[in-house]
């Protein structure tokens, strides 16, 4: 076997550059392993975010010839060694360093995201469920948060002065879940319309395609969310039927005096951005 | 309940140096490939469908050839312009006086353009929003499905509603075609074959739909207490996941339709009755 060529950026903050690292080829290696390789020769400098090498911490999140990928799940003999292969960081996070970057971003989405508010249980004081109404979110569950969907996403990767409104792929398969929850008496759905932006969303599936543990997110969570929405929101027939049948809720001011409130972030929630919360967007 | 009052906005921080070149991608597949052939098909079906449009003309097929075909861009067909069998009985508008496919096409245009699908289809290969996975969009702003026009897309359930009312049109339409009037009884000839795999499809379409499947059972969250309603979901769902498939089936089928109408009706071939 050759010798094959890393192109990786190198840099921080205050600027950088790509730097090519050529290296042995070995069979059966991964993106990873490479990196590695270069880290205990030529360049012992080179930050790298990794964890379980298995595809399931979702650390080593990257760019790898221009797509997002994760490193450990990517292998050397599926990309073209005659050029350089590219591994650059994430675009839509600022660096930290190198491969590093910087996503607290998510850790602020998945803070205002309301929990699950259950509903009284039964006399007997447990909740029971049946298998038919949880197997939907169980799909959404397998979320490693690599991230990679909030990457790809244009919404914030090409536009920064969205982010302060939009929560993301990730978050809205935890909206979705939390929506279609049998237990759950929570309704985010103006949340997700006024300022979570899942009107933003033009569903144009990125966040789908990368997604290492191949959940349908624009199919199984965007799109029934923002169906969910038109009937809040949207759907003159659907308002009519509430009108009619008398389903209209609670005021949101009227159940916040009686209920706690969902989730209140402190002031060192914003200060700390690269500290991980204890329920950052898993549950 | 609401909670969109109870929980408080977080500031996010903008800015930051990303990390990367500035460039609009670093892929080096051709990306540029799927946008570009589906702005090829699209464009072309957009000039073909307007073309046949404004011909007002062969688009049926009567007795004096002894079958009764429609083509699909121009059915139903209730004007009182429509040429003589083709039009229906009960409701004729005679107060139309342009094409009658403008008409006809109007809930299927509707519908097809702010479909799940398509517009995943025309936000990338026209729209570049963005072109492909990782290619920079290039445009300054950026609403997304916020403001008008683009927020009327949430309107798709109700075009979906009357497609379902155009499907059964059609079907009637191709239930019609194997009658060979002045020719005798029944019969199956490639036009009537051709206008029922149209429906077929146009049924595949329609129901594979990602809101036929919210309104069948996917706003419901304790399926257990509604079993109709999640068989019918259940039944829906795997549809839903080749309904890019049958988009662009039943685009073709409408086309196939249309042409082959179009050409029978115009005396280039006869239409072959094959039992």
């Amino acid at each position: 076997m050759g010798d094959v060529t890393m192109r990786i950026w190198r840099g921080d903050q205050n600027g950088g550059q790509f730097v090519d690292y050529t290296v042995p080829e070995v069979e059966g290696e991964v993106v990873l392993d490479v990196v590695h390789r270069i880290q205990a020769g030529p360049a012992p400098d080179l930050a790298c975010r990794w964890n379980c090498k298995a595809g399931k911490c979702g650390s080593c999140s990257a760019e790898i010839n221009g797509k997002p990928r994760l490193m450990c799940m990517t292998r050397m003999d599926q990309l073209p060694t005659e050029e350089p292969i590219v591994l650059a960081p994430m675009r839509t996070f600022p660096i930290i360093r190198d491969l590093v970057t910087d996503v607290s971003f998510n850790y602020v989405m998945a803070r205002q995201l309301p929990p699950l508010k259950p509903r009284d249980p039964e006399p007997d004081g447990t909740y029971r469920m049946q298998q038919v109404d949880v197997e939907r979110g169980q799909e959404f569950r397998k979320c490693i948060e690599c991230f990679l969907c909030q990457d790809v996403c244009h919404v914030i990767r090409d536009h920064e002065e969205n982010k302060p409104h939009y929560a993301g792929p990730r978050f809205f398969i935890r909206y979705m879940e939390l929506e279609s929850h049998p237990l759950d008496t929570n309704d985010r759905r103006e949340l997700l319309r006024q300022r979570m932006g899942i009107g933003l969303c033009n569903i144009t599936k990125c966040c789908t395609e990368v997604c290492p543990e191949g959940i349908k997110i624009t199919d199984n969570a965007i799109i029934p969310l923002k169906e969910r929405v038109v009937d809040g929101a949207y759907d003159p027939i659907a308002w009519l039927g509430r009108k009619i049948l008398r389903r209209t809720k609670r005021s949101a001011r009227e159940v916040a005096a009686d209920a706690p409130a969902a989730y209140a972030p402190t002031s060192e929630d914003l200060g700390e951005r690269r500290a991980v919360p204890e329920t950052a967007g898993r549950a | 309940m609401s909670t969109i009052e109870d929980v408080k906005p977080v500031p996010v921080t903008l800015g930051g140096v990303r990390g990367g070149p500035e460039r609009r991608t670093l892929r080096r597949d051709r990306w540029w490939a799927s946008p570009a052939f589906t702005y090829a098909v699209l464009t072309l079906f957009v000039a073909y469908t307007a073309w046949a449009v404004f011909q007002n003309a062969d688009y049926y097929v009567g007795v004096n050839m002894h079958r009764d075909l429609i083509s699909p861009l121009y059915s139903p067909c209730i004007m009182g312009s429509c040429v003589p069998g083709a039009h229906g009985t009960f409701l004729v508008l005679h107060w139309w006086t342009i094409t009658p496919a403008i008409f006809a096409l109007s809930v299927p245009a509707a519908f097809r353009s702010t479909c799940y699908y398509y517009r995943k289809a025309y936000y990338r290969s026209f729209w570049q929003a963005p072109p492909a996975c990782g290619v920079a969009d290039g445009h300054a702003r950026y609403t997304g499905e916020t403001r008008f026009p683009l927020i009327l897309q949430n309107l798709h359930r109700y075009a979906w509603g009357l497609a379902l009312v155009w499907n059964v049109i059609l079907t009637i339409d191709a239930v019609m075609a194997f009658r060979m009037p002045g020719d005798g009884g029944i019969g199956v000839s490639v036009g009537s074959l051709i206008l029922t795999v149209n429906a077929i499809a146009l049924w595949l379409y329609s129901l594979s739909c990602h809101a036929c499947r919210h309104l069948c059972g996917g706003h419901v969250d304790q399926f257990s207490k509604a079993p109709i309603r999640h068989r019918l979901w259940k039944l829906v769902t795997p549809l839903n996941g080749r309904h890019m498939q049958f988009a662009w089936f039943s685009l073709f089928m409408v086309v196939l339709a249309d042409v082959y109408v179009r050409i029978v009706a115009a005396g280039w071939i006869h239409d072959p009755k094959l039992f």
